[in-house]
């Protein structure tokens, strides 16, 4: 995502209340699908898909009772972006605190577009292992018209309709002090 | 975070203190990279490093090679005695040359201060200074702070010991340059010889001492360097046995300073000479993780120049 301040005009697709309600609907999606999941561990990408992670497994262990709370970890997709050429962003901490080989494992992201962010981060996971299966959650899908790659979302919390040249903001308690979707117009 | 601006890593001096950390910053996500069973990123894939060593070298030629090919880049080794400057050419036409084979960085250590500067101003290419005379040896000192920092964590007012051959070490130099801008207070100590008063004029945080007893006790780093045999046209100091009776890091010395005091040194160390074999080995030495650190500090170099404007001209 690039600057907000860069934006001449900032709409809020979801207030406190809307974001809210599509965790609640992502973590309701993961529940039902729980079942057939085995051995279960959640991977944050950085920077809003790590807390984002934390509160789908608060949520999990709550409804599943405690001793079940699930594996969390995060994974620093930096080195495998394909646009390293035009910059070199530093990178963030990867901290996978557990064998991934012969898990299910659960990438979490704040926002679907293009799918290139997600392509880098299967990469970045086949550096720490071999997974039994990869799903992915995003808390907001841009819809398939802007995917550049054939990929998709298992679990989406909810769908935002925005142009290819706009830029989604999703804002967390955890690192912006509120929740909130914001919709930048260049 | 700030972002990258400059093509060329050619010394401490033209950083900032927010180039430092940007470094730091890159080099802590290479160091999970390498401590990892996949040492790999697929970053510089398709970018070509060409190590250029007019001077000898082992552990830095060694790095330089290890973090290009962690990165997915192709790396070309070319020493100095098995290069065409044995037979005359001259430093210019070989960089010239390698820039038309297409070389996105070059990474050079030379006898003469200021090679890497000369080739930086002539070349599209990346220019990394391995070291350039006694002038700087930036990764060195990039991985030395790296390592302080994460041992000792914010190096604001934090004192570092440079013991030895100062006047001939570009080692030093990098470093007081480095530990400067990150806030730290370094003192200096060696013969007069080796150390000559006018080193203060680097900064009001720099000080000149030619004993070292008085001084362990408030150190939190030592740094050791190498008597410098091959830059010394004459015998600096009177013998060896009196450099070690004066500077040498003894146990008995080392018992005058703090228990957490970290022990550092570039390498090659002559053991028994300025550091005690016992204590190179030793809890308080750090060492080997510098040179473990070395290799991440020297992949976020990489990664952050990106192969210069090479790519551009060619284009």
């Amino acid at each position: 995502m690039s600057h907000p301040e860069a934006a001449d005009q900032t709409r809020t697709a979801l207030d406190a209340a809307a974001v809210g309600q599509a965790i609640d609907c992502l973590a309701d999606k993961l529940l039902r699908k729980l079942p057939e999941l085995e051995q279960l561990s959640l991977i944050g990408l950085p920077t809003r898909g790590v807390p984002l992670a934390r509160r789908l497994a608060a949520r999990i262990s709550e409804a599943d009772g405690g001793p079940s709370c699930p594996l969390i970890g995060q994974m620093d997709i930096t080195f495998h972006r394909d646009d390293l050429s035009l910059r070199r962003p530093a990178p963030h901490v990867t901290d996978v605190p557990f064998d991934i080989n012969d898990r299910d494992v659960l990438l979490v992201d704040d926002v679907l577009f293009t799918g290139r962010s997600t392509r880098a981060a299967l990469d970045a996971l086949h550096d720490l292992g071999r997974p039994k299966r990869i799903l992915l959650a995003a808390l907001i899908d841009r819809g398939p018209e802007h995917r550049r790659l054939p990929l998709h979302a298992d679990f989406v919390g909810a769908e935002i309709s925005t142009t290819f040249e706009e830029t989604v903001f999703v804002k967390l308690k955890e690192v912006d002090g509120l929740d909130a979707v914001e919709v930048a117009v260049r | 975070m700030s972002t990258w601006q400059h093509k060329d890593l050619l010394g401490i001096r033209e950083l900032s203190r927010a180039d430092i950390d940007l470094i730091h910053e890159t080099a802590r996500g290479f160091r999970q990279v390498i401590n990892r069973p996949i040492k790999k990123v697929p970053s510089l894939r398709g970018r070509t490093v060409i190590n250029l060593f007019v001077e000898p070298s082992t552990r830095t030629r060694a790095s330089f090679e290890l973090a290009a090919k962690r990165l997915s880049a192709d790396v070309v080794q070319l020493d100095g005695n098995s290069s065409s400057f044995t037979k005359g050419e001259s430093l210019k036409d070989t960089g010239r040359n390698l820039e038309a084979m297409h070389a996105d960085y070059i990474v050079l250590r030379h006898s003469a201060a200021g090679a890497s500067h000369f080739l930086a101003d002539r070349l599209g290419a990346s220019i990394i200074n391995a070291g350039d005379g006694a002038h700087e040896h930036p990764t060195q000192a990039l991985l030395d702070t790296f390592t302080m920092r994460e041992r000792l964590g914010d190096l604001t007012g934090k004192h570092v010991l440079i013991v030895g051959d100062i006047l001939f070490s570009r080692v030093a130099r990098s470093n007081i340059w480095a530990l400067l801008k990150l806030g730290a207070k370094v003192t200096l100590v060696g013969p007069r010889t080796l150390l000559p008063e006018r080193f203060t004029e680097l900064g009001e945080n720099v000080t000149v001492r030619h004993e070292l007893d008085s001084v362990l006790p408030e150190a939190d780093v030592i740094m050791l360097l190498r008597i410098q045999h091959e830059r010394q046209k004459k015998a600096m100091f009177p013998s060896l046995g009196e450099y070690i009776s004066l500077f040498g890091v003894t146990p008995q010395r080392f018992a005058e300073c703090r228990p957490d005091t970290l022990i550092m040194h570039p390498g090659p160390i002559n053991r028994g000479v300025e550091l005690d074999n016992a204590l190179a080995d030793g809890a308080n030495s750090v060492v080997l993780e510098q040179v473990t650190n070395g290799l991440a500090v020297r992949m976020a170099i990489l990664y952050l120049l990106g192969g210069g404007n090479a790519q551009e001209l060619q284009s």
